[in-house]
């Protein structure tokens, strides 16, 4: 695996200085993205979605349960990732790794923190009963850039979510409250350079990991760094910008995706 | 909670719930080769079911206690997604998908050629992502597609189909209120080449000349499904010489 990983880093350090990515990219280029939803019928909103090789199914499921002791009249959600062996070579089976709750969490604090699920509607009894939604994601195919096309899919299988009122006997169903999503975009530096979207050679290789969300008015709504390579105060600027830029096209494709 | 009373399952005309016959399968979709890390994947669209099946290996198996120094031991992982089922399931391996992935293992063992590779694993991993009757026939089948997608060496594409009683009737491919409600089911996977029975499992109650009937009637489904899987190989293999 060194040997490997040091022979990939020469050969994409020399094209990044020539200003190239392996597969053609700029540096600030996402590979093509695809939303397909509706994909797990059994589900209450699911979606797949697919950033290049990457593919990622997320699936809502919602039921009825005590709220938090500090949150009585709010909703509760959960999102959980599953690195399942399917999706590459490396993982294995078991409980969750680091990784998988790495993911799992900034999905999460993505969707909760940025208040996207209108949880103070999902009140049923006050201090007793509240809608109880669980996100799951499965990565199914892993070539990179884990935490946009999760969150993108835990988003688009949301923004797809009937509340089954009909199945607990209360009342008819109806579309989950949502708010305008924040869009996550993620980016490496390798060799001196940023770049977005990293494919899996490029997380290979790289120094330092930086996820921003952003939303509709171009604030920032989450961030996380990663790895143990440090990042100038220059470059973060730089991929907030390209955050903003990058998420307007991918909230376009989502809003399409979900026929809004 | 409906009761086994309350459902009609068939009609005076042998019309089913869902309207197919008694020799009638669900509608069946398979996709070969559409995963990109996985040496071989598949996905298959069985009536409600959704299944992927992805196949790593030959490679080195681990724990090295595991290695057999004679065969590559098959290792099927069954699972099903949390949000494949009705009441959201929850994540990881319970003692169902654990018996299951172990018949599922047993079965592909028979065909897979696994004395040419000792000391390695053979790791197919399937997933369900919605349940709707008949998960493990759906796996069984999606994992043999995949195996052969991966190019593992195989005597044969294993190949499985149920069959059941539902009213007194013996039918093909039982559905969910047909699983649910009805009277037996009894899953089989075969070779369909040499029609060795690979996977047998049965619940409920049949009797003697019902079991016949029911295993002529689901080996019979088995070949039905094994041309649906041959195409879908042939299919992707085909569009990669109009490529070139």
């Amino acid at each position: 695996m060194p040997v490997i990983s040091s022979i990939k880093r020469e050969y994409l350090s020399k094209l990044a200085e020539h200003g190239k990515r392996a597969d053609g990219r700029k540096f600030d280029e996402f590979r093509k993205i695809e939303i397909e939803t509706g994909v797990a019928s059994r589900a209450e909103g699911s979606a797949r979605v697919k950033i290049g090789n990457t593919q990622v199914i997320a699936g809502v499921k919602m039921d009825v349960g005590e709220p938090y002791p500090d949150a009585t009249d709010c909703g509760v959600l959960t999102t959980a990732a599953e690195l399942i062996p399917m999706a590459s070579p490396d993982f294995e089976a078991g409980p969750p790794r680091e990784d998988a709750i790495e993911l799992a969490r900034v999905v999460d604090r993505g969707v909760r923190e940025s208040e996207v699920v209108e949880l103070e509607k999902l009140c049923i009894t006050a201090g007793e009963k509240v809608w109880v939604i669980f996100v799951d994601i499965h990565i199914l195919d892993y070539d990179g850039n884990l935490f946009d096309a999760a969150s993108l899919a835990a988003l688009a299988a949301l923004f797809t979510t009937k509340v089954p009122a009909k199945r607990f006997e209360l009342g008819e169903d109806y579309p989950l409250p949502l708010r305008d999503p924040p869009v996550s975009c993620t980016f490496v530096k390798y060799n001196g350079v940023v770049v977005a979207d990293p494919s899996l050679d490029e997380e290979e290789i790289a120094e330092a990991r930086l996820t921003v969300a952003t939303d509709k008015n171009e604030d920032i709504r989450a961030m996380q760094k990663g790895l143990s390579g440090s990042l100038t105060r220059e470059e973060i600027k730089k991929v907030i910008k390209s955050s903003v830029d990058n998420g307007k096209e991918i909230r376009k494709i989502l809003y399409k995706s979900i026929g809004k | 909670m409906k009761s086994k009373s309350d459902v009609k399952l068939i009609d005076g005309h042998g019309k089913r719930i869902d309207g197919r016959m008694p020799h009638d399968l669900r509608k069946i979709k398979i996709e070969a080769g559409i995963l990109h890390r996985a040496e071989g994947s598949c996905y298959l669209e069985w009536g409600g079911n959704k299944v992927l099946a992805a196949v790593y290996g030959p490679r080195e198996a681990v724990p090295k206690h595991t290695q057999n120094p004679l065969r590559a031991i098959v290792n099927a992982r069954y699972n099903m997604a949390a949000f494949s089922v009705e009441d959201r399931k929850r994540p990881g391996p319970d003692r169902r998908s654990r018996e299951i992935s172990k018949v599922i293992s047993e079965a592909l063992e028979k065909v897979i050629l696994t004395d040419k590779f000792p000391r390695a694993s053979i790791d197919v991993n399937i997933e369900v992502l919605d349940a709707e009757a008949g998960t493990r026939c759906a796996g069984l089948t999606a994992a043999g597609v995949a195996l052969a997608d991966a190019g593992i060496p195989m005597k044969d594409i294993p190949v499985a189909c149920a069959a059941g009683k539902i009213e007194g009737h013996v039918v093909l491919d039982l559905g969910k209120e047909e699983d649910n409600f009805g009277d037996a089911d009894l899953p089989v996977a075969i070779s369909p080449r040499t029609g060795e029975i690979l996977l047998m499992q049965m619940d409920g109650h049949l009797t003697l000349k019902e079991f016949d009937e029911a295993l002529d009637l689901a080996i019979k489904g088995c070949h039905i499904v094994s041309d649906i899987q041959k195409k879908a190989i042939m299919s992707k293999y085909e569009s990669v010489l109009e490529v070139e």
